[in-house]
């Protein structure tokens, strides 16, 4: 008898805790791209590592999430790929070049600077000391990216940020890691629409702090609701694809140029 | 008065990391940038505070009247497992970047000996549950204050020119040792 009361305590126990969380996870439960599911459904659940992911369901999330390619899974074969790919609608070996983009374009022209920055000359240890710029958001015109770059595919231009030659760049992600205000990010080529600011300042602030901020007024949103939002003093674009042609000259009356067309120069 | 020379005891004498040296896996492992080690460290606590409160509950109105003490180690994982799932599922909702940020250290936070090392502390030590709250609480900001220190260290040697076979792992244990020394100071500040 003695033997089942503490078998019985824990049973009980367990059957609490566990029906509280089944209870939160209702309540807490995410969202996620339905095609990942099925990309991991055509993985080939070995888990072995050979992608370089921590096992299957990574890779997935990788691959619908864009950063890995459709045929990275060196394991599943030609059925494999065909599988992704038409979850993915792309056909097989056909990938999407991609480019490392800057989200800034506080030129030394239009971004003030507050003090002069003599100490160590990398944009880590400057942004450590709060940057040289009004803005605190802005790029840092120290280089890390460019040197993080192991295909020559990035330089500092005159006026004060990175440039990156699209022939070169393969989208390695080297410089993204690199840059300690996450201004790079990576984009599709043929994306043409950008947000170039990153500044979470209100309005008047970013708008003393840099010519070219994100003020966040709306217009950009009022024009694209279904794509572009507001979000914390920043107009975010959540998602590209939804952005229809016709819409781009309306988005593109942005009183200060920090979303539009990519132009081969920084100056909208 | 008793409480909070309890709660102060908690976070800077008797710091979990610095003193029993408890926890050192989410210290180590989540004290590169500041930020994320304060989420860390405030998830550490909101795990703690929950855990000192249920695992009292459970152990005094459960598992003493029966007679059940031997159970206290298997109750208590079960406790420490379902809140940090709770946890994890929050921040996961909440806040994907944070998510990412903390990666396995977050689960990890099941099988970290602090938050163990608290439940059966406060058993031990036979708190009432007021005391256990506080203790509860004091000691998640002590480990909280602990990791959010280390990580403004490690930020600023990011730059620091350290001999190469110091660097990394070596440099970070060195400096808790420095961080550890540095609190033994604050020891006979209360009896």
């Amino acid at each position: 008898m003695s033997v089942l009361v503490p078998i019985l305590t824990m049973t009980i126990l367990g059957l609490l805790f566990s029906l509280g969380l089944v209870f939160a996870y209702k309540k807490l439960i995410v969202e996620v791209d339905p095609r990942v599911e099925k990309i991991n459904e055509s993985l080939p659940q070995a888990n072995c590592g050979a992608c370089g992911y921590a096992g299957c369901q990574a890779l997935a999330e990788a691959i619908a999430a864009g950063k890995a390619a459709a045929d990275s899974c060196p394991v599943g074969g030609g059925e494999t790929v065909e599988k992704i790919s038409s979850i993915l609608g792309i056909k097989a070996g056909e990938t999407v070049k991609k480019v490392a983009r800057l989200h800034c374009r506080g030129t030394t022209e239009a971004a003030p600077r507050r003090s002069e920055y003599l100490g160590l000359k990398t944009c880590y240890a400057s942004h450590l000391m709060g940057g040289d710029k009004l803005c605190t958001y802005g790029c840092l015109s120290l280089d890390d990216c460019v040197r993080a770059c192991p295909f020559d595919a990035m330089e500092m231009s005159a006026d004060g940020l990175p440039l990156v030659i699209e022939e070169k760049c393969t989208a390695c992600g080297k410089c993204v890691d690199a840059c300690p205000r996450n201004l790079l990010e990576l984009h599709p080529l043929s994306q043409n629409i950008l947000v170039y600011c990153r500044s979470r300042d209100r309005g008047a602030v970013a708008r003393k702090a840099c010519k070219n901020a994100c003020i966040a007024c709306g217009i950009c949103s009022r024009a694209c609701p279904e794509a572009i939002v507001i979000e914390d003093n920043l107009a975010v674009i959540t998602d590209y694809r939804k952005i229809p042609p016709e819409k781009i000259p309306a988005i593109e009356k942005c009183p200060t140029l920090s979303i539009g067309r990519l132009k081969k120069d920084h100056e909208g | 008065m008793e409480l909070v020379t309890l709660f102060i005891g908690a976070i800077l004498i008797n710091n979990f990391v610095l003193h029993y040296f408890l926890g050192i896996c989410p210290f180590l492992g989540v004290s590169k940038k500041i930020d994320a080690a304060l989420s860390m460290g405030l998830a550490v606590t909101f795990v703690m505070s929950l855990t000192a409160v249920v695992s009292w509950a459970i152990n005094h109105l459960i598992l003493i009247p029966y007679g059940l003490d031997y159970l206290q180690i298997v109750s208590f994982i079960l406790v420490i497992a379902s809140l940090v799932q709770l946890v994890e599922m929050f921040i996961r909702k909440t806040s994907p970047p944070l998510y990412q940020a903390m990666g396995i250290y977050l689960p990890l936070i099941t099988t970290n000996c602090a938050i163990m090392g608290l439940a059966l502390l406060t058993a031990l030590k036979n708190y009432d549950f007021a005391e256990a709250v506080v203790f509860g609480v004091g000691s998640g900001l002590g480990f909280t204050l602990a990791i959010v220190l280390m990580a403004a260290i490690r930020e600023q040697l990011e730059v620091a020119d350290v001999p190469k076979p110091l660097q990394g792992a070596a440099i970070a244990l060195i400096i808790a040792g420095i961080m550890a020394l540095a609190f033994f100071g604050f020891s006979g500040m209360i009896k």
